[in-house]
């Protein structure tokens, strides 16, 4: 009886951690997509939608895995466009709208060094499936960190003007930094049983990182060091309800189409 | 980004065969080019190897003087080897 408890919870907190990881890709590969068709030039109109899609490739892996170990008939589709705002437990900084051009590629590198390195780790999991999914979606990973750290370095270093909008999107997106490499209890506990990432051993790999590039696009990151979070935990900022509107109109209102 | 030049790309299909002209794009510098041309060029696996050229490197003749340039050649049948009787078992020739 207890043993029988014990896997079924397992199963819950495995499943969290994979929606967590799912819905990451999810959502930022929603807001790439919004610049669809509006891109600043035709070139870099294909290049962000292309990770935009890559995200998103991702995410279906990821939610296939959570639907299957949920059963009950769950589908893919059924998390990113039946589930409201509080279920959703993507980190904040994905979230936050794309603003201009510099601002979108910002949060992208913030965001893509993380996954870098996550996926990185996450690759020697105790979990096969998991591993699979992080090794094939690093190749992807790869070059969407070598893509937004250049243009962080483009426009950082660039124009007067270039280098005010990167350095005041950097100051706006600093706080949402925080909760990727802070873990919480979940994380904890997936860490600890080889399935999940130990974030502590990736946050000086990420700072590295980040402090590398910043440096080369002469950017300052902000003095104080406060950090927002409570996106892992479904406490999500305005935004996310109106991209979700979005997102699943479709669903809420012509429940079960398919196309 | 209206001032970014046009580079011409080449990509090599696979291993073995020559890069081939595709198309043009803008990019700010050739590290640039390389990558949207791998984002617009080979996103449905068409390459291997990519070869990016600023347009204004390539020197090209003038289509005024394709007469002088090409009409010869066109009266010269000899040049291509037609005129051998080839041994039943060359196959493939």
């Amino acid at each position: 009886m207890s043993q029988h408890t014990i896997t079924v919870d397992t199963k819950t907190v495995q499943l969290d951690y994979i929606l967590r990881m799912a819905d990451n890709a999810m959502i930022l590969g929603q807001r790439l997509s919004e610049w669809c068709g509006h891109g600043p030039i035709l070139e870099q109109d294909i290049a962000i939608t292309n990770i935009a899609l890559d995200l998103i490739g991702q995410a279906r892996n990821l939610y296939q895995y959570a639907a299957e170990l949920e059963g009950n008939g769950k589908t893919e589709d059924d998390y990113p466009f039946l589930r409201d705002v509080t279920d959703f437990k993507n980190v904040l900084l994905v979230e936050q709208p794309n603003g201009n051009w510099g601002q979108t590629l910002m949060r992208q590198f913030l965001y893509d060094t993380f996954n870098y390195y996550f996926y990185s780790a996450m690759q020697n999991s105790t979990d096969e499936r998991l591993a699979a999914i992080a090794e094939k979606s690093l190749k992807e990973i790869k070059y969407h960190m070598r893509y937004s750290s250049e243009w962080v370095v483009r426009l950082g270093d660039g124009t007067e003007e270039s280098h005010q909008k990167m350095q005041d999107a950097l100051s706006d997106l600093w706080m949402y930094t925080g909760e990727l490499t802070k873990p919480d209890k979940l994380d904890e506990q997936m860490a600890s049983s080889g399935i999940g990432v130990d974030l502590k051993s990736i946050q000086a790999q990420w700072q590295k990182k980040v402090d590398e590039v910043l440096e080369r696009a002469t950017l300052k990151k902000p003095e104080s060091n406060w950090m927002q979070s409570g996106g892992k935990q479904g406490k999500h900022g305005e935004h996310l309800g109106y991209m979700l509107a979005d997102m699943q109109f479709m669903q809420r209102t012509y429940p079960n189409m398919e196309w | 980004m209206k001032n970014w030049p046009l580079w011409e790309v080449f990509i090599r299909s696979k291993q073995g065969l020559n890069h081939k002209h595709v198309g043009s794009l803008h990019a700010a510098n050739a590290e640039m080019a390389i990558e949207n041309a791998r984002d617009v060029y080979t996103r449905r696996k068409e390459g291997v190897s990519i070869w990016v050229v600023e347009s204004v490197h390539i020197t090209a003749n003038n289509p005024e003087e394709h007469d002088e340039l090409f009409e010869p050649a066109s009266d010269k049948v000899y040049r291509h080897p037609t005129f051998y009787d080839l041994p039943d078992e060359v196959k493939h020739m």
